[in-house]
């Protein structure tokens, strides 16, 4: 049987600290079972080559600078199939901590005096900017998830992300709840997919996959009102990895 | 530009290295000799800024340790204990011994994790005169698949103790959230007799691979301490000199804008000083265990070692350090098992209980060793435990003016031996060696090039 070739894939990142490339390092076998099934032509966190011929682009990372919109343009022109991995780059993570502030403050913080040399915008998800065509959520991305993800990719199929709440998988997981344990979490608002990753490890849902479509947020802050939470902790934890909620809850909510 | 880069000019080198590769984050070197005259020697910083330090005001005490693990993906649990550890200075808890053992374990699984990447899939490719890992697949495959399970090792450490490796889970202030699982540890402890095999055949591969030789003597700092080889606390040491506490870490060095690269320097008594591996080395290789201090020995790596390129030896070095005192430590933990009363903790305080805190505003310092270097975190919180400042002092950014002092001096010892294409090589491998992790580097600036 005559082999189909292998899609080329190149790994881009923006501003973020790399760990969702590092996933690749951390699936041990599979990332080589992985090669067999596509031809990785550009990975500056690990190779020296840079192919500027490819198919699929895996992009992380948030658009924060100038040049940052520049060139995520020009990679969306080369690739085919532009997939958006993990937080960063898919509802702009903790990078948008930045943005409830003005940026003259944060700049100011940082840099001292040396402020205005800096260059920055506003932290922005990728299809803030280009026409992303899968999604690969999480902080960091769950490999099982961006396995399933590639195989979608690879078959020519969409991934339709859930869109119910991580306390489903909670639930199946046999979880006691954090708010029975006299704890707060943001779970019941937040896309399911990680199988309840931080709670199964005794901590609460931070929120890093971002809010299901139809949060019942108003739900949720009375429940958090109700356990003696401030409404700036509550807009805190609902902003924590999602700024783009934070315009409508900033108004909704006050 | 000189017109041909693989011929030997004596008198006219520019190299630009735009985006340097097979290291964590965006940089760029930028060397210009005109007439024979060494102009310009950089090592540029190009990461977008991420404002982690503006991120941290105005939030709580309690998820610093979230949004701090998010700074860097190969050093998240560092910056999680660093944080930790500052949030408990300021809050004035105290963890418990069994915490503080599960905490030094996760460092050495860190260390681990970081240094096997960096052997392996930074510099490695160098050493055998290729450009990446991916042609070694077909080349080295068995070395490749070692390579993987090795960092598979390490990383399933990770998980097995906090969760997960990148942006651990379940390490908060005053202790874990949840005991790691008898099975996971039993199997770890397995794979990490299994590793020592892996950590002897790297060591014959290492032995064989040709370093550059170069020595330029330097201020080598670290965390250091009496009872063992520091990586979780101690005092600060540089050369094996005076200690001094990490909570004085600002009169230890200084942090200076200079001009030309309009990038911070940390400095020591105004001269450029290292961390990382081989700093950690040339101060504490005493306290090393056996095996370790018997592969530095069959790696002919001695203290105190002026060469920057050995720090990749260094860093086998400790490997083989960490891998034998995490089976130590999980072999006891296995025999004894774990006091979950002195371990367990709620990430936040109990919700019943959070309004009745009281909360005195007070500045905390934690200070770990981390793959690159003595890492540090300072927060200042206020009576409601929100942060209102906060410093993050990453080892990216204290090796930056030592590696443009390497650079310096090693650029006229090239020039005129070596071809541009060969001083450029040189050069990447230099910075590489040095392990820079740039998204970390909080403080650097965006610099422009002259040259472009």
């Amino acid at each position: 049987m005559k082999k189909r070739p292998r899609p080329k894939v190149a790994f881009f990142d923006f501003t973020d600290c790399e760990g969702c490339q590092l996933q690749f390092a951390n699936m041990g076998r599979t990332f080589l079972e992985l090669t067999k099934l596509v031809k990785i032509v550009n990975f500056r966190e690990i190779m020296s080559e840079r192919g500027q011929d490819y198919d699929i682009a895996i992009v992380e990372g948030s658009i924060s600078t100038d040049n940052d919109i520049k060139r995520i343009k020009e990679i969306r022109e080369k690739a085919k199939i532009l997939v958006a991995f993990g937080s960063c780059a898919t509802i702009a993570g903790v990078n948008a901590i930045k943005n409830r502030s003005p940026l003259e403050v944060a700049k100011k913080t940082v840099y001292g005096d040396k402020a205005n040399t800096i260059n920055t915008i506003n932290a922005m998800p990728l299809d803030k900017v280009v026409k992303v065509d899968y999604y690969i959520l999480n902080c960091p991305p769950y490999i099982p998830e961006i396995i399933a993800v590639l195989k979608s990719i690879l078959m020519g199929k969409p991934y339709p992300l859930p869109n119910y709440a991580v306390c489903v998988e909670c639930k199946m997981n046999e979880n006691v709840c954090r708010y029975e344990k006299d704890e707060e979490c943001m779970g019941p608002v937040t896309r399911a997919g990680c199988n309840s990753w931080c709670i199964n490890n005794g901590n609460r849902c931070y929120g890093c996959r971002g809010l299901v479509e139809n949060p019942a947020a108003n739900g949720h802050k009375e429940i958090l009102l109700k356990y003696g939470l401030k409404l700036e902790d509550i807009l805190q934890h609902f902003t924590l990895y999602n700024d783009s909620a934070g315009e409508k809850y900033d108004k909704e909510f006050k | 530009m000189t017109k041909n880069s693989s011929s030997i000019d004596t008198k006219n080198v520019k190299i630009d290295v735009h985006y340097l590769t097979r290291v964590e984050g965006h940089g760029n070197i930028v060397v210009d000799v005109t007439d024979g005259k060494l102009t310009k020697c950089e090592f540029q910083v190009i990461e977008s800024p991420r404002f982690f330090e503006s991120m941290l005001v105005g939030r709580s005490i309690w998820e610093a340790q979230h949004i701090t693990s998010r700074i860097c993906g190969i050093c998240a649990c560092g910056h999680s204990l660093a944080s930790i550890k500052a949030g408990e200075d300021a809050l004035g808890i105290m963890p418990s011994d069994e915490t503080i053992m599960l905490r030094k374990l996760l460092l050495y699984f860190e260390q681990m994790d970081s240094h096997i990447l960096h052997i392996y899939f930074l510099v490695a490719p160098d050493l055998l005169g290729v450009k990446s890992v991916m042609p070694l697949i077909k080349t080295h495959k068995p070395v490749v698949e070692m390579a993987l399970r090795m960092k598979r090792m390490s990383d399933y450490g990770g998980e097995v103790l906090a969760g997960r490796h990148i942006h651990p889970i379940s390490y908060v202030i005053g202790g874990l959230t949840k005991l790691p699982s008898k099975d996971g540890l039993k199997k770890l402890h397995k794979l990490m007799l299994e590793a020592r095999k892996d950590g002897e055949k790297t060591v014959k591969i290492l032995k064989k691979l040709k370093f550059p030789v170069f020595e330029r003597p330097t201020q080598y700092m670290s965390l250091a301490n009496d009872e063992e080889y520091a990586m979780y606390d101690g005092d600060l040491t540089v050369n094996g000199g005076n200690r001094a506490s990490d909570k004085n870490y600002r009169k230890v060095f200084t942090e200076t804008v200079l001009d030309y690269s309009r990038a911070k320097i940390a400095t020591i008594n105004g001269k450029s000083y290292a961390v990382g591996a081989l700093s950690r080395f040339n101060n504490n290789s005493d306290k090393l265990n056996e095996r370790a201090k018997a592969v530095a020995a069959e790696l002919g790596l001695k203290a105190p070692c002026h060469n920057p390129y050995l720090n990749t030896v260094a860093q086998l070095v400790e490997w083989v350090h960490c891998l034998e005192e995490s089976i130590v430590i999980i072999g006891k933990i296995l025999k004894d098992g774990l006091n979950k009363d002195k371990i367990l903790v709620s990430s936040w305080p109990k919700r019943s209980e959070a309004d009745k805190i009281k909360y005195k505003p007070n500045t905390g310092i934690g200070c770990v060793e981390v793959p690159r270097g003595s890492l540090f975190h300072e927060y200042t919180i206020d009576e409601t435990a929100h942060i209102t400042q906060a410093n993050c002092v990453i080892p990216t950014n204290q090796n930056m003016g030592n590696l443009e002092d390497d650079m310096r001096k090693i650029v006229p010892e090239l020039l005129g031996k070596k071809t541009q294409e060969q001083i450029t090589l040189g050069l990447e491998m230099l910075a590489r060696a040095y392990d820079p992790c740039i998204s970390c580097a909080t403080h650097l600036l965006d610099v422009k090039f002259i040259n472009g």
